[in-house]
């Protein structure tokens, strides 16, 4: 109760909108956060909604063919969102098109740019469609992809980066537009950074962020945990991670390791004839699964993962300080933890919320 | 240790033309490459050698024999008697998109004839391999075809060869190389009837014996509990998966992919619960058994009795009585299960195997409490 108490006061200093439960520009408010995921043709759009989304395999998606009408997806996870994938050559703003229909419940609009290819038309498109949603929708997340940079080398990586980046705040400053909230992320669909970008991006639609943060931290603190993130399962997206550093590689590895943890479950999982029975079952006191991979040299890291609920997973590094009785004490906290996230999404939980509007509400101050 | 020169070296040749893709699966399975990897590999010059050691008590001599014509020439001719003699195992690469599949096959028989007049009494295993390069609802049939032709090729061999459909991107290459490796273990039957009274004793429902280092499983049991699991392509899977894990931290700790062990690996649901361990200086154990602390907990403590009976095999390669009577009296001892296994030594250079004189209490069914404790025992190898 003291973490949670602690929780309700965010440590960053977040616009009071993303404390209503409710998306910036929501009018009917369905409460679903939208991803629009829109760029030149070929740049990716519909690889990268399929291998996060879908698991495809990243070299299937050079069979993926062009997009010809705008693909709705509604994703059910820790909260529901939906993404929508756009054909690359379609004119936004095209007249015949219900833009106030697409803009709408906008969670974030998120730009996928072809970093192998040429770029300056991308850019000017896309300063476009900044500067005409501008007037009507400013609260807009615009979210950029520089894509596909597994073919670059880190020099020339960096290089481009930079570049995008530069022309697109200095075309939007010159149309009198400064300090856009514009992101830019370096992705490719060929390894973990996709999957970062896209966390950093559904992170900004969490309302809870700062309390779930603020639950990591402690955690990290009692258990001496190095890092902590809370995953969703489904999609590997980071939902939160304690505010220390977060660096890709220790991301990957606890997304690894997600991934162990569930095929080998799938083997083992499978739903076997009642023989060796419930009684054992309950003798486990629960089924979420939890997990423990301890190296064998001293000194290296070990992993601790905890389902949380149907969606989400708590994954942990931790270094060499005699695993044995911390995880004892990790068990612990982490039921706590459990504990306190229940009551910031009730109803993610298999369980029925024990108050009503329990944590999500309105903030006192 | 005298280990050394009790070894069994099994010679193991894998030819085919060049390009086929021979260096490529030998990385992946032996030297920890990522399939993504083996393009940068050059042509093989002659023979490359490699010794892995694979249990303690088979030692795998490989030849890698480079497939371009001038080098083949050599194995045939020169060469002949120094490439084909005492050979246990051929293991010959087939490219499925060669455009000479005929041109192939006429080679394979050269070598084929070559190997039955040194070695008539090797296993011969071919590899259809590239099959990712096919459309998937047309490999079952082109590889049915393509095995056919080359077993009427076999000459002696043709009754005792065995095929395999294999990838480097997905787990076919695993099925194959672990029936490869299932042929040249010495003594697998001791193995598993040890494994089997282990299993029968913690009641595992699966337990699976792998090497460390290339992840391939040397064996396993299957009680009923598990018989009807319906994944039957689980132990390559398993070899896959838990190859994957190690380049995962290999590459987030940065220490070499040979040596990013784990001391164990634990998972618990509420349907099983599944535990990795070390049993020997080559080979983990992974079980599954019923989702149950105490069965979790006293298995744990059964398998670090266990060792050293293990240990022994692994090096003497023939089999020891029974261990039942271990188990019986080592489930009654107390103590750190460090010192236990330090005794235990003792007693067995005495002669005296697992005899316990002070015995009280038991490992069996302890609590949580018991887990955190087998848990510290383990990281202190
Ligand atoms: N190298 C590389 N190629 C990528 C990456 N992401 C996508 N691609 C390739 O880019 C090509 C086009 O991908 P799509 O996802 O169909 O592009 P799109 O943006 O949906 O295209 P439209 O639907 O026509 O607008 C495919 O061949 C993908 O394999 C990446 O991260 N790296
Ligand atoms: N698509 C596909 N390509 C593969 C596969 N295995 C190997 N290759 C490719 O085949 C090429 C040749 O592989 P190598 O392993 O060097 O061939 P090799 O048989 O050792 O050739 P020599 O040493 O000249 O005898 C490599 O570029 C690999 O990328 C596979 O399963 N599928
Ligand atoms: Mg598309
Ligand atoms: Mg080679």
């Amino acid at each position: 109760m003291e973490d949670l108490h602690h929780a309700e006061t965010p440590a960053t200093d977040i616009p009071p909108r993303f404390h209503t439960g409710r998306l910036p520009n929501s009018k009917s408010g369905d409460g679903k956060p939208r991803l629009l995921l829109m760029g030149q043709r070929r740049s990716g759009k519909s690889s990268i909604s399929s291998v996060v989304f879908h698991k495809l395999a990243p070299s299937e998606t050079l069979y993926l063919e062009t997009t010809t009408h705008i693909k709705k997806e509604s994703m059910h996870s820790f909260m529901d969102f939906q993404v929508w994938d756009f054909p690359g050559h379609l004119d936004y703003f095209d007249p015949i098109i219900d833009t106030e229909n697409i803009f709408q419940e906008i969670g974030a609009l998120i730009w996928v740019i072809d970093a192998q290819d040429e770029y300056l038309d991308a850019i000017q498109r896309l300063n476009t469609t900044i500067l005409n949603l501008h007037h009507t929708y400013p609260t807009i997340n615009v979210e950029v992809f520089v894509h596909k940079v597994d073919g670059l080398s880190d020099d020339y990586k960096s290089d481009t980066f930079r570049d995008i980046s530069q022309r697109v705040q200095d075309e939007l400053a010159d149309h009198g537009y400064d300090n856009a909230p514009v992101s830019f992320y370096s992705t490719s669909i060929y390894d973990h950074s996709i999957f970062e970008a896209f966390s950093k991006v559904i992170q900004k639609l969490i309302p809870q962020l700062p309390a779930l943060e603020n639950l990591l931290n402690n955690l990290c603190q009692t258990c001496r945990v190095e890092k902590a993130y809370l995953f969703d399962i489904m999609s590997k997206i980071y939902i939160a991670t304690d505010t220390s550093p977060t660096d890709i590689a220790s991301y990957e590895v606890c997304s690894d390791y997600i991934d162990t943890v569930i095929d080998i479950s799938e083997i083992y999982g499978w739903d076997r004839p009642a023989e060796d029975g419930s009684a054992e079952l309950l003798e486990t006191g629960n089924d979420d699964a939890e997990s423990l991979v301890v190296f064998e040299r001293k000194g290296s890291h070990y992993l601790y993962l905890r389902e949380i609920n149907k969606y989400l997973a708590l994954v942990c590094i931790m270094n060499d300080e005699g695993p044995g009785e911390k995880k004892a004490l990790l068990d612990y906290d982490v039921r706590r933890f459990q504990e306190g996230l229940k009551e910031m999404f009730p109803r993610t939980d298999r369980d029925v919320p024990p108050t009503e509007g329990a944590a999500s509400g309105q903030p006192s101050g | 240790m005298n280990s050394t020169k009790r070894h069994k070296q099994r010679k193991v040749l894998l030819m085919g033309k060049s390009g086929a893709g021979k260096s490529s699966m030998r990385s992946i399975v032996f030297s920890n490459y990522v399939a993504k990897d083996v393009r940068r590999l050059g042509a093989t010059i002659d023979v490359e050698h490699s010794n892995i050691k694979f249990m303690g008590n088979l030692m795998l001599n490989l030849w890698d024999c480079g497939g371009q014509d001038g080098f083949v020439d050599n194995y045939l001719t020169s060469q002949r008697t120094y490439v084909f003699g005492s050979v246990a195992v051929l293991i010959f690469v087939f490219d499925i998109e060669s455009r000479e599949f005929a041109a192939d096959v006429v080679s394979y028989s050269n070598i084929i004839r070559a190997l039955s007049e040194n070695s008539p009494s090797a296993k011969v295993f071919c590899l259809i391999h590239k099959m990712d390069l096919v459309q998937s609802r047309l490999r079952a049939q082109l590889f049915e075809e393509r095995a056919a032709y080359i077993k009427s090729a076999s000459e002696g061999f043709a009754e005792t060869v065995e095929f395999f459909a294999t990838s480097i991107w997905d787990q076919s290459l695993y099925k194959a190389w672990t029936q490869i490796i299932y042929q040249l273990i010495p003594n697998a039957g001791a193995i598993e009837s040890l494994l089997n009274e282990l299993a029968e004793i913690i009641d595992a429902r699966e337990l699976i014996l792998y090497e460390r280092t290339t992840c391939l499983m040397v064996t396993h049991v299957t009680r009923v509990a598990e018989t009807s699991n319906p994944f039957i392509d689980r132990f390559e899977r398993i070899s896959s998966i838990l190859k994957t894990h190690k380049q995962s931290m290999a590459r987030h700790t940065g220490i070499p992919a040979g040596s990013a062990n784990f001391a164990s690996l634990q998972i618990k649901t509420g349907r099983f619960m599944f535990f990795i361990t070390r049993l020997t200086e080559n080979t983990n154990l992974a079980a599954s058994i019923p989702a149950s602390e105490q069965v979790f907990n006293s298995a744990r403590v059964n398998i670090m009795l266990v060792r050293p009976k293990f240990a022994e095999l692994d090096i003497a390669a023939k089999t020891r009585p029974a261990i039942q009577q271990a188990f019986a009296h080592s489930a009654d001892s107390e103590g750190a299960p460090s010192r236990e296994r330090e005794r235990e030594r003792e007693r067995e250079r005495k002669g005296d195997v697992f005899g316990d004189e002070n015995g009280n209490g038991s490992y069996r069914g302890k609590g949580k409490e018991r887990e955190v404790h087998a848990f510290g025992g383990e990281f202190e190898d």
